[in-house]
């Protein structure tokens, strides 16, 4: 008796509230939007213009602490010395030819899982994809060392060196193809996606129509997918330009833009650390800008 | 150059012994504390992982709940991942004591975040070998900052199969090196010093007298050197289990390392061996300090006093894998070879080791000229690597 009182108040409660809501609708979306748009501001962009500014702070040379001396020999530093700018534009070729690779493996298994396999299969193959997300990032990494250590005439090496008899060694080519592998399914879930997306009426007009398979592929279903493509390249791109574990793992004596923001906070030079990430910011800014025009945010 | 440090030497001890008997020496009145009272019940640590352990991370491994019991003093450590992060949170003020490294104790002097120590507060100081004593790392002007707690050589490790034993740090540097293409370098600023001793032996045109204190024209010659060493590196370490693995798998055949890794290397089955060259090399020696702000410092001045303890110092020696600092503690380790292996009591080995140190732009070998500071070097060895 008296629990369904105390329910008929509470109801009673809920009701008004969502009467007084419902009466001012503005108030009740910014109810509902006012923590995770604070959230945003205060991580998103608080830390990114912290860091932005922070790029002009000077160093005290002593304790390593950053001074409130304003200074752009940082920025100057960054920019003018051509062994970072090489280092960048080694980076960016790593992150640009892993994608490129995912790109290439993730468009013809999409198109499989997508419009051949059976639909039985599909799920299977879906899931066996996405397993190794599962795995923690330094297993993979380490696991591909163990694969691709060269070894020499005085030790063993790694499986590839013992099973094949060749390594690619620690160096660029691994850190691309250890990218490449960790990142697979960044460029595969939109890939597949946008097949998944793509009528099966459009492939029988076209070959009504008397194209080839070939010609359906590259005039009818990649226009279609420069979307998903574009999507899942910046999975990919953005998170092989700013790796530095990677790198560290199997590169060898390589290094990326990452190790260098890395290495400089450590040091600890926080200002100069600050100035470096300009360079990955920018370079992503630019990346993000040509995607959108190619229609990347467009179905996401 | 060696006499010359000998003699430094002994004049630092001859000030320890006037300062102990006379009492007048600057050196205890400069000393906060002049006697030591009850403990506060607690003490505030910063300390390396593996410094303080109370038998949590392994119930054999505790040199700590003994020193509770013992004192009174509840241990309470803040691990300290980097150096900076210990003269951060040491300059917070909330810490009583610290294990600092040769890059942090500079700065935590000059910076007045420690305090001098009355070392006749600490009766196991005696027995700290003397050449650890009173260096440029953890004392200033003749005055004890801290107490030697450990030290190590950065060594030369090689493959045993790939030649002739090396013995010279030349073969981590010369185009030329047997080794060429499999040579393994540390990845730390600090690095460039190794480059300075072999300069000191090979160009001693360029007046080198202490690695850490580099004038632009002896750094520069520095960088050049390691610029040159690139082609023949095939591995830059940080994390010492890399080294380790390439050590193990034979893609390395020379390297900077540490006795630590050597060893655990080599139980791994690496057919691998360890000297150091004889032109002197690059090592660490570690110091706990005492906070100026110290809120528990009688606890602080036990703690120092305990942590440098035949048992104790033994205990953290091959726990963490180092040279104890204590000549007692020889006697009481494990594994009864631990002070041979990493030639604790060896006078002559250390003297040609140059532990790590913060360069500072006042150049620490007293010359009257611009040294190149911390952070250049840390900008340099940015570009050598990028």
């Amino acid at each position: 008796m008296s629990l369904s009182t105390s329910s008929q108040i509470a109801k009673h409660k809920t009701q008004s509230i969502n009467r007084f809501f419902a009466s001012h609708p503005r108030l009740g979306l910014g109810t509902l939007l006012s923590g995770p748009i604070l959230w945003l501001l205060v991580v998103y962009v608080g830390s990114l213009a912290l860091l932005v500014v922070s790029a002009f702070f000077g160093l005290d040379e002593f304790t390593g602490k950053a001074t409130t001396n304003l200074t752009i020999g940082n920025i100057e530093e960054v920019i003018s010395e051509s062994a970072y700018r090489l280092l960048v534009l080694r980076s960016i070729g790593i992150a640009g030819a892993a994608t490129v690779i995912c790109f290439m493996l993730a468009l013809p298994v999409g198109f499989y899982i997508s419009k051949l396999a059976k639909p039985w299969a599909k799920r299977g193959l879906v899931v066996a994809i996405l397993l190794p997300l599962w795995a923690g990032y330094l297993v993979k990494a380490f696991a591909l060392r163990a694969v691709f250590e060269p070894g020499s005439e005085f030790g063993d090496g790694g499986f590839l060196k013992n099973t094949i008899g060749w390594s690619p060694g620690f160096g660029y080519l691994s850190v691309i193809i250890t990218l490449a592998y960790l990142w697979f399914p960044y460029m595969f879930l939109p890939i597949y996606s946008g097949f998944e997306r793509l009528p099966e009426s459009l492939i029988d007009a076209s070959s009504d129509l008397g194209a080839g398979s070939i010609r359906t592929f590259f005039s009818v279903m990649m226009p279609m997918l420069v979307p998903s493509i574009a999507a899942g390249s910046i999975f990919t791109f953005s998170l092989s330009l700013g790796d530095y574990i990677t790198v560290k793992i199997v590169g060898g004596k390589s290094q990326m833009i990452g190790n260098i923001i890395e290495r400089t906070l450590l040091a600890p030079n926080q200002p100069l650390a600050a100035a470096f990430t300009l360079w990955p910011i920018t370079i992503m800014v630019a990346y993000l800008f040509v995607m959108a025009r190619l229609g990347a945010f467009k179905n996401l | 150059m060696k006499s010359t440090r000998k003699y430094v030497a002994l004049a630092f001890a001859g000030a320890l012994t006037l300062a102990a008997c006379g009492g007048s020496d600057g050196a205890s009145t400069d000393s906060g504390m002049t006697e030591l009272g009850a403990g506060e019940g607690a003490v505030n640590l910063v300390a390396w992982a593996g410094y303080v352990e109370n038998g949590t991370t392994d119930p054999a491994v505790d040199w700590v709940s003994g020193f509770e019991k013992e004192t009174g003093c509840k241990v309470n450590v803040k691990i300290g991942n980097t150096s900076d992060e210990m003269v951060e949170l040491m300059q917070s003020g909330e810490y009583d004591a610290v294990s600092a490294s040769g890059d942090a104790t500079l700065r935590l002097i000059a910076g007045g975040d420690v305090a001098p120590v009355n070392t006749d507060l600490i009766p196991n100081y005696a027995d700290v070998f003397d050449d650890l004593k009173n260096k440029l790392w953890n004392s200033k002007d003749g005055v004890a900052y801290g107490v030697p707690h450990g030290r190590g050589a950065n060594v030369l490790v090689y493959n045993t199969e790939a030649g002739a034993a090396p013995d010279s740090i030349k073969a981590m540097f010369e185009a030329d090196s047997p080794y060429a293409g499999k040579i393994s370098v540390y990845d730390a600023p600090i690095y460039i010093a190794d480059a300075a001793i072999y300069l000191m032996a090979t160009q001693p045109d360029l007046g080198i007298t202490n690695p850490y204190a580099l004038d632009q024209t002896q750094f520069d010659a520095s960088i050049k050197v390691l610029e040159a060493q690139k082609a023949i590196v095939s591995q830059y370490w940080s994390l010492y289990t890399d080294q380790q693995a390439s050590l193990e798998a034979g893609s390395v055949t020379l390297g900077t390392s540490w006795q630590v890794i050597v060893n655990l290397a080599t139980a791994n089955g690496a057919k691998i061996a360890a000297t150091k060259a004889k032109e002197g090399a690059t090592g660490w020696s570690d110091t706990w300090m005492i906070s100026s702000k110290a809120k528990n410092p009688n606890c602080a001045y036990m703690w120092l006093n305990h942590i440098i303890s035949p048992q104790a110092n033994a205990g953290v020696a091959e726990w963490f894998g180092e040279a104890p600092s204590n000549a007692k503690s020889c006697d009481l380790t494990a594994d009864k070879n631990h002070c041979s292996t990493y030639h604790a009591g060896e006078t002559d080995y250390w003297s040609d080791v140059w532990y790590w140190t913060t360069p500072t732009a006042e150049c620490l070998d007293g010359r009257d000229v611009q040294c190149v500071p911390y952070t250049e070097w840390v900008n340099a060895w940015n570009k050598v690597r990028a």
